[in-house]
């Protein structure tokens, strides 16, 4: 309560600075942040023909648009979508916060979300997510990272699990077996030399993002967790990558390196197109995002991604969604919340597009059924983990991050500075 | 010649005025309105778009202000404190400092030569001048993006020979660096040939004809002549392109965003990084753009005394 009447205060007081138009919008939206209307509006929310407003960034539009075109046909609310380039997102949102004009339903990539909570962009959902009836069955991950101070701000609005893809053309040229992945790391670069060994032009072993902070966290941490042992501590402000498994899967990658069977682009990739080579059918076998399955043109085989001594494990990535603190539609805008939620969204809209849904319950349906290796994502996904940090940017994505550093240092140049670096990886999460 | 016409007009005018200067006064209210009022466009063009936004910079540069939080209060000298203690800081402005000399050096260099080129009229002089100034056209963004295609070892012109050799464009600290100073030369060279060639050709023939009965060789009439006459433009393209490049972003933003290994980080793209892409503080941001900014008032008043005594001289 104190906070809200702060909040109000200098917002108010902002407002009387600026202008008198400004000064009465600051009223309008202070009154909203008392919180009534959300409460009262009932379980469903209300679907009254209000137009809503709602940011995505750019890796999840195929999804975004599914969902808003399923939601816009059904019911007299409109939601209008904006796409954010994936790089601009935290800016724009940082920009709008500052001058209360966030929309009224946005998303976030899940390792920002409990930075962005604790910083009070989203509005306090905890009663309306109490009173679903498939609470329990919510991805955990999700619902875990919008938590604060016992209050729920978020739902996962789609989940990005990384998982191991492989080549079945390339596997079955290299002699291996289409239909089995490797079980443990050693197995994984065994498999990758095998397929570099063909010495096809252009094609390669594996590959991944040795400049994009964001895709080796993504693709390498699931290799830790399957084995165990954890990446951070669990307040998030220790970091725990020098331990003998972490090693292991830089030991591992360094091999890979030496030996050339990895895509040579992948030392500069800073992200925008580490996938890219995989989709164009030149790479054997590589960590992946999973909701690229629906959009691999040819056939591939897909496990959870294995640790140093087998195991299994995946990211449990992808956007969470709430209500923002400039929204004045929430009953609105959780009208659309709910209908994300239930099942003919996350069965008829995202498992129709062979994305995961956010509901263990739901996991099982008429469309994975149909495709076992759906089955396989979803059970993973149960295994999955997802990290947890207020520092969480500037430790892994961003692209001075001291993970990078660690990582090129520990694959690239071989300086065997893994606990130095890694103690700068602690510098930053626990300031 | 100009000089002394402008010298008679004012003397002129000052004389006209003189007598007239009691009939001025009954108008002065009403012109001193109407003056304001023309000046008005421009004060609230100044205002909002310039002193606005420095006092808001002075104020986040002393407050804690997260990107996401807004501003939470007074905290002066801390975020300064963290602006020099940030781990790219003294990276940062080494980098700069080394890129600025380098651009400049490049720069200033190749204007003046190509200017000298294309100064005489040749056959090939409509097309020289064109061909070079065409990449200033372009803005910086789009080069860039032109460039991290063409350097780009998977879908470049040049993937196929790089690959072959070995080597990419973007893929070690030196090589990040010259690539985009290249890139920058492409974008720019046309650009400062053009300021060097007004500068050229404001310089008067007759100079030149007197260097030649002199006997004067071709390169003492360059530096005795050309050089010391064209103090003015050298001075002008010297302090332009070392603000510029000083404050050098889109050309890393877009083609390393710092890398490899954080050796291509400048001062502006710190300022970003801390700003939006991790600390997401808008303070300790704010910090750095005012020291930034005080470093190049210091800069640039160096720059200008220096070459306005050997003006002189």
């Amino acid at each position: 309560m104190v906070s809200t009447t702060n909040r109000r205060m200098r917002r108010i007081g902002s407002g009387v600075l600026a202008a008198a138009l400004l000064a009465g919008l600051a009223a309008c939206s202070g009154t909203s942040d008392a919180g009534a209307p959300l409460a009262s509006a009932g379980p469903d929310g209300i679907d009254d023909g209000t137009e809503l407003t709602l940011w995505t960034r750019a890796p999840l539009e195929k999804q975004a648009n599914l969902l808003v075109d399923a939601y816009n046909a059904g019911h007299e609310n409109q939601v209008k979508l904006t796409v954010v380039p994936n790089d601009d997102y935290v800016a724009k949102v940082g920009a709008a916060a500052g001058s209360n004009s966030l929309p009224d339903l946005f998303a976030a990539d899940i390792v920002y979300v409990p930075n962005w909570v604790e910083q009070g962009l989203f509005q306090d959902l905890t009663s309306n997510i109490d009173a679903l009836p498939f609470k329990d069955s919510i991805n955990p991950g999700h619902l875990a990272a919008g938590t604060s101070d016992g209050k729920q701000h978020v739902l996962p609005f789609v989940l990005d699990l990384s998982m191991l893809f492989w080549n079945k053309d390339l596997f079955t040229e290299a002699g291996l077996d289409p239909e089995v992945g490797p079980k443990d790391l050693k197995e994984f670069a065994e498999d990758a030399k095998a397929i570099q060994a063909l010495d096809k032009p252009d094609t390669y072993g594996t590959a991944t993002g040795l400049n994009c902070g964001g895709c080796l966290v993504f693709t390498w941490f699931p290799s830790v967790w399957a084995s165990g042992d954890q990446v951070m501590n669990e307040e998030g402000t220790e970091s725990l990558l020098a331990e003998k498994n972490a090693q292991e899967v830089y030991s591992t990658w360094a091999d890979l390196w030496k030996s050339g069977a990895v895509l040579p682009s992948s030392k500069d990739e800073t992200g925008p197109t580490w996938t890219a080579a995989f989709t164009e059918g030149k790479v054997g076998l590589m960590p992946y995002p999973a909701t690229l399955l629906s959009s691999t043109p040819f056939d591939v085989g897909v496990s959870g991604i294995p640790g140093p001594d087998g195991g299994e494990s995946t990211f449990v990535g992808g956007d969470g969604i709430g209500v923002s603190k400039d929204s004045t539609k929430s009953p609105q805008a959780w009208n659309f919340l709910n209908w994300m939620m239930s099942e003919e969204a996350q069965v008829g809209v995202l498992a129709k597009d062979n994305d995961v849904v956010s509901r263990s319950d739901l996991a099982t349906n008429e469309y994975s059924s149909k495709d076992p290796r759906l089955v396989t994502i979803n059970e993973v996904a149960a295994k999955g983990d997802t990290p947890f940090s207020l520092n969480f940017q500037e430790a892994f994505n961003s692209p001075s991050s001291p993970w990078l550093t660690l990582v090129r240092n520990a694959v690239l140049e071989e300086t065997g500075t893994v606990d130095a670096d890694n103690q700068a990886i602690t510098d930053v999460l626990s300031q | 010649m100009s000089v002394s016409v402008s010298s008679a007009t004012t003397s002129a005018t000052s004389a006209t005025s003189r007598p007239a200067g009691p009939r001025r006064r009954g108008r002065r209210s009403g012109s001193a309105l109407s003056g304001w009022l023309y000046a008005l466009p421009t004060a609230l063009f100044v205002v909002f778009l310039f002193l606005v936004p420095l006092v808001l910079v002075f104020q986040m540069s002393g407050s804690d202000w997260p990107l996401l939080g807004g501003n939470q209060g007074v905290n002066f000298p801390e975020n300064y404190q963290k602006a020099v203690d940030n781990r790219f800081f003294v990276d940062s402005v080494i980098f700069t400092l080394k890129y600025t000399v380098l651009a400049t050096v490049l720069l200033i260099g190749l204007g003046l030569g190509l200017g000298l080129l294309v100064q005489e009229s040749s056959r090939w002089k409509g097309l020289l001048r064109t061909s070079f100034l065409i990449p200033s056209a372009l803005g910086l963004a789009s080069a860039s993006l032109l460039f991290y295609v063409i350097y780009s070892p998977i879908a470049g012109p040049f993937a196929e020979l790089t690959k072959s050799w070995g080597f990419t464009f973007l893929g070690t600290p030196d090589a990040a660096l010259w690539s985009t100073l290249f890139l920058i030369v492409w974008r720019f060279a046309g650009f400062y040939m053009l300021l060097m060639l007004v500068g050229l050709q404001g310089i008067p023939d007759e100079v030149y004809e007197a260097a030649r009965i002199d006997g004067a060789s071709r390169w003492q009439t360059f530096r005795d002549v050309t050089i010391p006459l064209l103090k003015p433009t050298l001075a002008l393209t010297t302090v332009m392109c070392v603000t510029g490049s000083l404050l050098a972003f889109e050309q890393f933003y877009i083609l390393t965003k710092g890398g490899p290994d954080n050796s291509t980080i400048t001062i502006v793209q710190l300022i970003y990084s801390v700003a939006f892409q991790g600390p997401n503080n808008l303070g300790v941001a704010g910090a750095l753009s005012v020291i930034v900014l005080a470093a190049l008032v210091v800069i640039n008043i160096v720059q200008i005394r220096a070459f306005s005594k050997k003006v002189e001289d």
